[in-house]
C-alpha cells in the first residue's frame, strides 16, 4: 500500500492511462486518455478541492470512486453520505466552515439536493455541483439527456435565487469548467453547478494532464471559531419580510453582477449562416458534424454554442442570429433551452426545436434534416 | 480525416478493451480520438458495444450514423450496426459466431473466424484483439506497431503476463485482414 501511495504522491496528476514506458518517474506525456467524470473529479482535486461529499449514482459514479481514492491520497476530505441529501447538507456545513466543497450526482440525486441548494444561495455559501444528467423523468434511464435545463438554470431549489451553470461540450472543457466553476462559486459567493451529460461523464478523450491549481484566501465570513472577534451568522432564515426583502435584494444585485460579467459562449461558422444551430454539451457536438454536413450539401450553416446556461449569452445570441432564416436548437430534450432562444431572439427569426428524449441522442443526419425543415417553414413564414 | 469504428458483440468479450486499445493508438499516433462505451442496460446481460473516433481535427458527433467500419461479433450486433455502415465502409464479420450474411452490397465486407482464431492464439475471450487486428489489418487506420505499443500500455505492469498472448491475437487477425486483400 505504502508503494501506491508514495508513486500516486510522486505524480498526482497522472491519471487514466499514464505511460509504463520511463516507469512512473518518468516525464509526463504530453497526453493522456481520461474519462469525463474522472477528468472532473481530478480537476478538482488539482484546484485545490478540500471536501467532497457524494451518493453513488450512474453515470457519474466514476467520478466518485476517481474522489474515494484520490481525496484520502491528498489528505482531504472524502465522504460517502448515506444520502443525496445527506450529502449536500454535508456540503452545506463544510462551505460554511470555509471548505472549498465539491459534490455530484445525477438528475434524480440532483432533485434530492434541491432543498438544500436553496438554503446555499440564501445563505451564500460557495458549492460546485456536478450534474452528469440522465434521463427523466423520475428515476428515468442511465442514458445521456439533457432534460434538467430548466431546473439547473431557473433555480433548482425554492425561493428567488439563481447560481451560474456552466455546460462543457469536451472532457478538456470540462477540466477547465471545473475550475472556473469554484472561481465563480467564490466571487460571488453563490453554489454553481457544472452540468455534463452521461456521454461526456462515460467517455474518454485525451486531455493534458497538467492540470492547474487554484489558490485560495480565507474569507472574512466563515465560520471557523469567533475566538477574539465578533461571532458570524451564515441563515437563510429572515423572519421579517423587510429584512428578507432587503437580503433578497442583495442577492439580485449579485445575479446581475453575474449576469453582465460571466456570460460565455462559442461561435462556430456563423459569419454566413442562413441557418443557426444553438446547442451545449454533447447536442452541441452533434450539431457541430451537421454544421459539416449541412455546409457540404451547400447549406450555410453555424453554431453558437451557449457556455454559461445561466447566465444564458442572449445578446450575442441575437447578434449572431442577425441575417440568418432560421434559429434551430438542438437539445437532448423535449425543448428546454429553447425557451432562452426565443427570448434571446425576440421574433426577430424564426426559432425552431429539434431533440431526443430519454436516453436518446440526435444523430448528425437527424439535425441535418430538421435543419432543412426549419428553413422551409422559416422560408414560409417571412412570406 | 475522421474515421468511426463500432466494435459490438456480447458482454464479456472485450468490446470495451479492443476499442481503449484502438483509442490509445490513435493518441500515439497524435491524433484526437474519442472513446464511447455503451453503458446502457444492454450491458447487463445483452450486447456491449463503444465506439471509437479517430480524426486530425476536433472530433464532432460522439453518435456515428455513418460507421467508416463496424465489427461485429455476435448475430444481434451484426443486425444493429450492419445498417450503420457507411457506403464503402468496413464490416468485419465474426464468422465463428454469426452464420448470416448482411443485407448490403455498397459495403466492403471482412469474414473473420474470430473466435477461432482467439482460441488457437490461446483464449477465445481475445475475440475483440482478433477482430481488432483484422480491422487495422484491412484499413490500416493506425500502424499495427502502434497497437502493439498501445496493448503494452493498457495491460501495463498489472496484467504484464497478457501482453505476449494479446499481441499474438492481434497478429492473428491482423495477418487475416492482409490475406483477404491479396485473395
Amino acid at each position: 500500500m505504502t508503494v501506491v501511495h508514495q508513486r500516486a504522491a510522486a505524480r498526482p496528476q497522472i491519471v487514466a492511462s499514464p505511460p509504463r514506458a520511463g516507469g512512473a518517474a518518468g516525464p509526463l506525456p504530453d497526453r493522456v486518455l481520461m474519462k469525463g467524470n474522472e477528468a472532473i473529479a481530478e480537476a478538482a482535486v488539482a484546484a485545490g478541492c478540500d471536501a467532497y461529499f457524494g451518493y453513488p449514482i450512474t453515470p457519474q459514479a466514476e467520478l466518485l470512486e476517481w474522489m474515494a481514492r484520490r481525496m484520502p491520497e491528498e489528505g482531504r476530505v472524502f465522504v460517502q453520505a448515506e444520502s443525496e441529501l445527506a450529502a449536500i447538507n454535508m456540503a452545506l456545513g463544510a462551505s460554511a466552515a470555509g471548505a472549498r466543497v465539491l459534490v455530484s450526482s445525477s438528475s434524480p440525486g440532483i432533485s434530492l439536493m434541491a432543498e438544500a441548494m436553496s438554503y446555499m444561495a440564501g445563505s451564500r455559501l460557495p458549492v460546485v455541483l456536478v450534474n452528469v444528467m440522465r434521463g427523466g423523468p423520475g428515476l428515468g434511464s442511465i442514458g445521456a439527456a439533457q432534460g434538467d435545463y430548466l431546473q439547473a438554470t431557473k433555480g433548482h431549489g425554492h425561493g428567488d435565487y439563481k447560481v451560474p451553470v456552466l455546460a462543457p461540450s469536451s472532457i478538456a472543457e470540462a477540466i477547465d469548467l471545473v475550475r472556473d466553476a469554484f472561481i465563480l462559486a467564490e466571487r460571488y459567493r453563490t453554489p454553481v453547478i457544472l452540468l455534463a451529460d452521461g456521454i461526456l461523464g462515460q467517455a474518454m478523450e485525451p486531455v493534458a494532464p497538467a492540470f492547474r491549481r487554484l489558490d485560495k484566501s480565507t474569507p472574512d465570513w466563515i465560520l471557523d471559531g469567533a475566538a477574539g472577534r465578533a461571532p458570524r451568522v451564515l441563515k437563510s432564515l429572515h423572519l421579517q419580510p423587510e429584512a428578507l426583502e432587503e437580503h433578497d435584494l442583495a442577492l439580485q444585485a449579485v445575479y446581475e453582477q453575474i449576469a453582465a460579467n460571466e456570460q460565455r459562449w462559442a461561435a462556430e461558422q456563423l459569419d454566413d449562416a442562413e441557418v443557426v444551430l444553438v446547442a451545449y454539451g454533447t447536442a452541441a457536438r452533434v450539431a457541430r458534424t451537421a454544421v459539416e454536413r449541412a455546409r457540404a450539401d451547400g447549406i450555410r450553416a453555424g453554431l453558437f454554442r451557449p457556455i454559461t446556461l445561466w447566465p444564458f449569452p442572449a445578446h450575442p445570441l441575437r447578434d449572431a442570429a442577425k441575417g440568418a432564416r432560421a434559429v434551430l436548437a438542438v437539445e437532448m430534450s423535449a425543448g428546454q433551452m429553447v425557451e432562452d432562444v426565443r427570448l434571446a431572439i425576440e421574433g426577430a427569426v424564426p426559432v425552431f426545436h429539434h431533440g431526443r428524449m430519454g436516453g436518446m441522442v440526435p444523430s448528425p443526419d437527424g439535425v441535418v434534416a430538421a435543419m432543412r425543415r426549419a428553413l422551409a417553414a422559416g422560408e414560409e413564414a417571412g412570406r | 480525416m475522421e474515421l468511426s469504428t463500432i466494435i459490438a458483440g456480447f458482454g464479456g468479450q472485450g468490446i470495451l478493451f479492443a476499442g481503449k486499445v484502438l483509442a490509445e493508438a490513435g493518441l500515439l499516433e497524435g491524433r484526437e480520438v474519442l472513446w464511447i462505451p455503451s453503458y446502457g442496460p444492454e450491458m447487463r446481460g445483452g450486447t456491449a458495444s463503444c465506439t471509437v473516433i479517430i480524426a486530425d481535427k476536433m472530433i464532432g458527433s460522439p453518435i456515428v450514423d455513418r460507421a467508416d467500419h463496424a465489427v461485429v461479433l455476435n448475430p444481434p450486433s451484426m443486425a444493429k450496426y450492419a445498417p450503420v455502415v457507411a457506403p464503402d465502409g468496413l464490416l468485419v464479420v465474426n464468422t465463428t459466431l454469426i452464420e448470416a450474411e448482411p443485407d448490403r452490397q455498397d459495403i466492403e465486407l471482412l469474414e473473420v473466424p474470430c473466435t477461432a482464431l482467439a482460441k488457437s492464439a490461446g483464449d477465445d475471450k481475445l475475440v475483440s484483439v482478433v477482430a481488432l487486428g483484422a480491422l487495422v489489418g484491412r484499413r490500416r487506420l493506425v500502424e499495427p506497431e502502434t497497437v502493439h505499443r498501445a496493448l503494452a500500455i493498457i495491460l501495463g505492469d498489472r496484467h504484464a503476463d497478457m501482453i505476449t498472448l494479446d499481441t499474438a491475437a492481434f497478429n492473428a487477425g491482423y495477418e487475416a485482414g492482409l490475406e483477404q486483400v491479396i485473395a
